[in-house]
């Protein structure tokens, strides 16, 4: 692990891919264990891409004279306990309960789509700006990543994790 | 989405990023340094009889203080930014500490009860609690910048480290504009001052340092 993580911050990012699946692997039994069951719209496999995210963007921070487990699960244990203060309050509602209430008629009026926006609109900062300017303005990467000023890389990980949060709040 | 494909997707980052830049803490610190200095030279100065006050020991003694300070508490900084970062680099900290506590007892046990009061109270009570954390206020920027492009586990103390540190830092500076040199003053007025930027690091810490 450590030999394919050295090898992915020197520009190899093949073994970095390769790190990552390992990480995935060793993430999968640590989140089963660490995430209390029943929290609505986040589960274990969830919680499993919030730390790949947050090794992603924290590579830099591992010294590659150290070994990379405990640096791993140092980030693991945080985003744990990050997400467990995002999730676990949540309150659960049974849709079903209102299905009538909430039904939605989609028509020629744009009535979805403005709601489609004011969901986007709920998203933050760069997150937002992406899904836009997809999503909404069905903008290329290539061109999102260039009017935003940032990495393709980047928008693919923004437009992920903004898909990720709407769908979470759309299923609770 | 499948956490495989987030995994491709990372792995383009990467190959288009392979190590994310970030500032070096050496060059964070001497630009923190730089911009305290900056600000001193251009406001309030050494104090006009810098050179004779160099010949005496309490006026030295604070320079040696704010510099230990500022060098422990940065060396904090910079180990807890790291996840695996050692807690118990925090230790360092009581240096200064017991050097400011050692100093009061020596001052207390030479100079007459008499003049206690008049030392520690001193001249320069509230420009010292208002310059501290004016020139500390760039190093602390610069810290809490720097942090935030790492991964400290504990973002509050992080955040009061930055204070700290930059408290150190501006500290120096001020030391050698101010009158007052005995550790009555010293250990009195520069915690008080130093306090202010501690408080707001930690609690600028809080809101921006969590990734």
């Amino acid at each position: 692990m450590s030999d394919l993580l050295r090898a992915g911050l020197s520009g190899d990012d093949r073994s970095y891919g390769r790190f990552l699946e390992g990480a995935a692997r060793l993430l999968r039994g640590f989140c089963a264990r660490k995430l209390p069951p029943g929290l609505p719209g986040f589960d274990a496999e969830d919680l499993v891409q919030e730390i790949l995210m947050a090794i992603h963007a924290k590579r830099h921070t591992w010294r590659t004279d150290e070994p990379v487990e405990p640096w791993l699960f140092a980030i693991a244990r945080y985003k744990a306990i990050d997400a467990f203060r995002k999730h676990g309050k949540r309150i659960e509602v049974d849709l079903s309960d209102h299905g009538e209430a909430m039904a939605v008629e989609p028509d020629e009026t744009g009535i979805v789509a403005l709601d489609v926006q004011r969901a986007v609109d709920t998203l933050e900062g760069r997150t937002r700006d992406v899904v836009t300017a997809i999503s909404i303005e069905g903008r290329s990467i290539e061109e999102t990543a260039k009017r935003l000023d940032i990495s393709k890389g980047a928008v693919r990980v923004a437009f992920h994790r903004g898909l990720k949060t709407l769908s979470e709040r759309g299923g609770s | 989405m499948q956490t495989d494909r987030l995994i491709a997707e990372l792995q383009a980052d990467a190959a288009a990023t392979p190590r994310p830049k970030v500032l070096r803490w050496p060059l964070v610190a001497s630009s923190a340094v730089a911009a305290a200095a900056l600000a001193f030279v251009a406001t309030i100065g050494v104090r006009p009889d810098f050179t004779e006050a160099l010949q005496t020991i309490r006026f030295d003694f604070k320079f040696v203080l704010t510099a230990i300070l500022a060098g422990t508490a940065l060396l904090a900084l910079k180990e807890l930014a790291r996840p695996t970062g050692d807690e118990r680099k925090l230790v360092g900290l009581l240096v200064p500490f017991l050097l400011l506590l050692g100093s009061v007892v020596i001052e207390l046990s030479v100079v007459p009860k008499a003049f206690w009061e008049m030392r520690m109270v001193g001249k320069n009570a509230v420009s010292c609690l208002l310059t501290i954390p004016l020139l500390g206020l760039v190093p602390l920027s610069l810290f809490l910048y720097a942090s935030s492009k790492r991964a400290p586990l504990r973002p509050v103390l992080q955040g009061a480290l930055s204070g700290l540190a930059a408290a150190g830092i501006g500290a120096f500076f001020y030391a050698a504009h101010c009158s007052d040199d005995s550790p009555l003053f010293v250990a009195t007025w520069y915690p008080l001052g130093s306090a202010i930027l501690v408080a707001a690091g930690a609690l600028i810490g809080w809101r921006v340092l969590r990734w």
